[in-house]
């Protein structure tokens, strides 16, 4: 008893400072962690507080009937253009990027497989600034088209079928061997076995990789300020020789304005941006979650 | 070999990645060539961007036709490119590397997928609601309390709302690997009596070393292109090298951008085939950064492989 309470005596002094060092420092160390997360989430709760407050102030009927005139105005043009950027886009990318990614899931293990991956994975990497500029010195200038829809269309699908072609890929491998086995073995032909069993399989996963892909789009700006140029009026039909209005270009450019009503319709057209790819991302990986969980 | 139209089909429908790529760089480079011929190695050295007399009867220059006194160089853009990149890194390693630490270990399990989702948000937020969150916040903040000229457009207001966007790249990364360091390595640092936050710093991280690094490189690789966000809150500086973190920059990605309009004014049409070198000078840089980031992150897997 005695002993012990000695040595209690003896080395506890030692020890406990040594201690009382770890604790703190790991206690600080917890501290800075914690506050390392909240700036990195603080700003953003930051960022969707103030667009939709001010955003949701510049919120009216006439924002949604009538386009844009000069810096003030409605967005309805603007509105549009992005709706028809990203589903000509989207048009054009779609059948590339799944096409591309059922070769590389299902044929895709070979040399040239591995040379596609690398060079799709460059493309996603290319900054998007470089991607319009190129857009804009080939189909802009030298092919004529002018700023137009066609142009911008072609370049966001450039921009997001690697993402596409990737999430296909990644989807489709998560169909199980045997499927595609017992379907063989049924007597179905490739493109049988590719479009009723595999597709459908990875029908969720495809999906996902579309709904991504267009939140990229709808949010993109550097390739659209070389391609599609700017309107005041609606869309008239044609693909070639027609600027094209879209949202995101009312938030570059209205914000530098000096007036008040500019602000107000550049902070609307980022509330209505914003939203859109929150909602497609947060929904979507609400809904990836939960079926993994299933799983 | 039997001939096989389903999977021609889909061969030239993903061959068409590929060929974009070829076409970017091949049309970038032919049309750039006269500017190459041009512009030699002065493009990279040269501090002034002049497109020369645009008005006048261009002259001929070392057998290129050109705006009189037209000078092009982009020291001065590559170094804000750098620079601001640099110190975004700078701000967004130490916080994504708390932020993930505190994702991995110290929120409760329920709780985890909650934040990991608003950490992956940031990174879906669009470059130019990052922009005009920049001005419409930061820059009235920079202005009015740290910058002493009270002009808050900068290299370190870019650099700030630079490592913002990036961080999310690094933490995801991070966290992913630190959920897979093997339990034993934890229980056996427990075990020799070591305090929590001693088993992430001395026995998880050093593990995770090299995916951070590759994390690292990725997301300078993302910050290095990025284009909208930069051009708004940068201050778009011309022929002026950056002297202090409140100095006025242009990154290249948002000289491009900004400065079309100008270039296109000039009728031998140099200036608009010089944006264009600019354009494959940036992409030659990414391109070394994302290769530099895969190289580090298959090592990883190598060594990841040798130890177990």
């Amino acid at each position: 008893m005695s002993a012990s309470a000695r040595l209690k005596l003896t080395a506890r002094p030692a020890r406990s400072l040594q201690e009382l060092r770890r604790t703190i420092v790991s206690r600080i160390g917890w501290v800075a962690c914690g506050l390392a997360l909240l700036c990195v989430i603080g700003p953003l709760l930051d960022i969707v507080g103030v667009v939709a407050y001010r955003g949701l102030a510049a919120f009216s009927i006439k924002l949604f009937t009538s386009t844009s005139n000069g810096v003030t105005g409605g967005l309805l043009n603007a509105i549009e253009g992005t709706f028809i950027i990203s589903l000509f886009g989207m048009l054009i990318a779609v059948p590339v990027g799944i096409g591309a990614g059922i070769y590389l899931s299902e044929y895709g293990s070979n040399r040239v497989g591995g040379v596609i991956r690398f060079l799709s994975d460059v493309l996603t990497g290319t900054p998007s600034i470089v991607l319009g500029y190129f857009s804009y010195i080939v189909f802009v200038t030298s092919l004529g088209w002018g700023f137009s829809l066609i142009a911008a269309a072609i370049t966001l699908a450039i921009l997001i079928v690697p993402y596409l072609a990737r999430i296909t890929e990644l989807a489709l491998r998560q169909v199980p061997v045997s499927m595609r086995e017992a379907a063989f073995a049924l007597g179905a032909t490739e493109p049988t076995v590719v479009f009723r069993v595999i597709l459908p399989g990875a029908a969720t996963g495809v999906m996902t990789g579309a709904l991504l892909a267009l939140a990229i789009s709808v949010g993109e700006t550097a390739p659209l300020i070389y391609t599609a140029g700017w309107s005041n009026f609606l869309w008239n039909g044609r693909f070639t020789n027609e600027p094209v209005g879209y949202l995101t270009y009312v938030i570059w450019t209205f914000i530098d304005q000096p007036n008040a009503q500019s602000h107000a319709l550049a902070f609307a057209a980022a509330f209505l941006v914003m939203m859109v790819v929150l909602a497609i991302n947060i929904g979507v990986r609400l809904t990836v979650r939960r079926s993994t969980r299933v799983v | 070999m039997k001939f096989r139209p389903f999977r021609l089909s889909l061969l030239s429908l993903s061959l068409l990645i590929p060929a974009a790529l070829c076409a970017v760089i091949l049309f970038l480079l032919i049309y750039s060539a006269p500017a190459i011929g041009f512009n030699g190695l002065g493009f990279v050295t040269g501090i002034t961007w002049n497109l020369g007399d645009l008005y006048g009867d261009p002259v001929s220059v070392r057998g290129f036709t050109v705006p009189n006194g037209a000078d092009y160089g982009i020291l001065v853009f590559v170094t804000g490119t750098l620079l601001s990149s640099f110190i975004a890194i700078l701000i967004a390693v130490p916080l994504s590397v708390g932020a993930a630490i505190f994702l991995a270990e110290a929120v409760p399990h329920h709780i985890r997928p909650v934040l990991s989702l608003l950490v992956e948000l940031v990174a879906v937020v669009p470059s130019v609601v990052f922009g005009l969150w920049g001005i419409a916040v930061l820059i009235p903040l920079i202005g009015h309390y740290v910058s002493p000229s009270g002009n808050g457009y900068g290299l370190l207001t870019a650099s700030i709302v630079l490592a913002l966007m990036i961080t999310p790249i690094i933490a995801t990364t991070l966290l992913d690997a630190l959920l897979q360091v093997p339990k034993e390595n934890r229980e056996s640092a427990f075990g020799l009596g070591a305090t929590h936050f001693e088993v992430v710093t001395k026995a998880m991280m050093p593990m995770v070393r090299t995916t951070l690094i590759g994390g690292i490189v990725l997301a300078l690789g993302r910050a290095l292109g990025e284009t909208l966000a930069v051009a708004m809150v940068a201050g778009g500086a011309l022929n002026i090298m950056p002297t202090s973190l409140f100095s006025p920059i242009s990154t290249i990605a948002s000289f491009i951008l900004t400065q079309l309009d100008s270039a296109e004014s000039d009728p031998t049409n140099m200036a608009v085939r010089s944006l264009a070198e600019i354009a494959l000078v940036l992409f030659v840089i990414t391109l070394a950064m994302n290769a530099g980031a895969k190289l580090l992150t298959s090592g990883a897997l190598n060594v990841r492989k040798r130890q177990a």
